[in-house]
């Protein structure tokens, strides 16, 4: 299996500093993929430096968070009918050069989403806060126990995706914090995910807009929205596909 | 017993609701759809502050027949929480369609642009 035509979706609020380089950087990488930058209603001159940096830009009316901007790009990407997908987050911490290492495994067929994982064999030397170290181990353990299979990182959005899954993610897709939500989402789907090392770098401009505070709030809504899914019916696409 | 000053409030109470929102649809502040719930919660609460007998009877089941008015608030309450859990799931079908609106705009304005810079290039032609 090959990747086919390849676009890459990258969420940007209020990244005018780094948006630039993530752009030239994926097309550095490889000139044939297609850059979309969902510019979430930022404030500063994210959507034309993204622009200028030879990106596609979709311009929100208005901030709908990094749930429903991601989205967008898959709505894109489903609508213009592309093969393959990869979503790099627009402050820079998702490196462009590590997208081979995604694609490598996504090109083999087995997966229909690769997520880059800073914590699979050793993982790299991340040392997040401690709010946000909780909600990572707590997750990744949860989400593991739901789904009968091994998760280590489920709130990273360092992914790249088949044309189901995209699909799947055009379709629905969780909205705030919605990484976890969207791991188990794939998990109901029947869809395959496969986990890739990857280092990530810190963020290089503004700081991350996870406090303690807001950290514990995320915990409880998304476990609320975990323990909800499960209880949920969802259609198999295959079976959505049947007349 | 009922003391006749509450169910004289109460009925009035619950008179004024049903104006009020009567009113509000008159004028189309309100829907019909959202101002059903509050029209129901109106003549519940009229019915159960002038058919006196019935509170007492009904508070009489629910053992606190030495304060039948307890059921007024009861009742006023229960209904006020229906109310609002019905708003909050209006309201989170609201936020789902307007978040599809904004991601469809997006995408067509994108469209839109692309299709106008074909359009000028032809004119320079």
């Amino acid at each position: 299996m090959t990747l086919g035509r390849v676009i890459a979706v990258v969420p940007a609020f209020n990244e005018e500093g780094a948006i630039g380089s993530v752009v030239t950087g994926i097309r550095a990488l490889d000139p044939a993929i297609d850059v979309v930058v969902v510019d979430d209603a930022s404030s500063d001159g994210t959507g034309a430096r993204a622009a200028a940096a030879g990106a596609t830009v979709l311009r929100l009316p208005y901030n709908l968070g990094i749930g429903g901007a991601v989205q967008t790009g898959f709505r894109f990407a489903h609508l213009r009918g592309y093969d393959s997908a990869v979503r790099l987050d627009g402050d820079g911490q998702h490196d462009p050069a590590e997208l081979p290492k995604l694609f490598a495994v996504l090109a083999l067929g087995d997966a229909d989403v690769v997520t880059g994982s800073r914590f699979i064999g050793g993982g790299g030397d991340y040392r997040p806060p401690l709010g946000r170290r909780m909600g990572i181990v707590w997750f990744a353990w949860l989400v593991s126990r739901l789904t009968r299979r091994r998760v280590t990182d489920t709130t990273s959005g360092f992914q790249a995706l088949n044309r189901r899954a995209i699909a799947l993610f055009a379709e629905e897709y969780p909205s705030d914090y919605p990484e976890v939500e969207a791991s188990l989402l794939v998990a109901k789907h029947r869809l395959r995910l496969v986990e890739v090392q990857v280092s990530m770098r810190e963020r290089e401009h503004g700081t991350s807009s996870i406090t303690f505070v807001r950290s514990i709030y995320y915990m409880l809504k998304v476990t609320l929205a975990l323990v909800v899914a499960m209880a949920r019916k969802y259609t198999l696409p295959e079976e959505a596909a049947r007349p | 017993m009922t003391p006749v000053r509450v169910s004289i409030a109460a009925a009035i109470a619950s008179v004024l609701l049903i104006l009020i929102v009567l009113e509000l649809i008159r004028g189309r502040r309100l829907k019909e759809r959202y101002a059903l719930l509050w029209l129901v919660t109106g003549v519940v609460l009229l019915v159960l502050a002038v058919w006196r007998d019935g509170l007492n009877t009904i508070a009489g089941w629910l053992g606190v027949s030495g304060y039948p008015p307890a059921i007024l608030f009861a009742a006023a309450i229960l209904f006020v929480i229906v109310v609002l859990l019905h708003y909050s799931t209006v309201l989170s079908k609201l936020d789902d369609e307007s978040t599809l609106l904004a991601q469809e705009l997006a995408i067509l304005r994108q469209r839109v642009d692309e299709l106008a810079a074909v359009d000028d290039s032809r004119d320079l032609l």
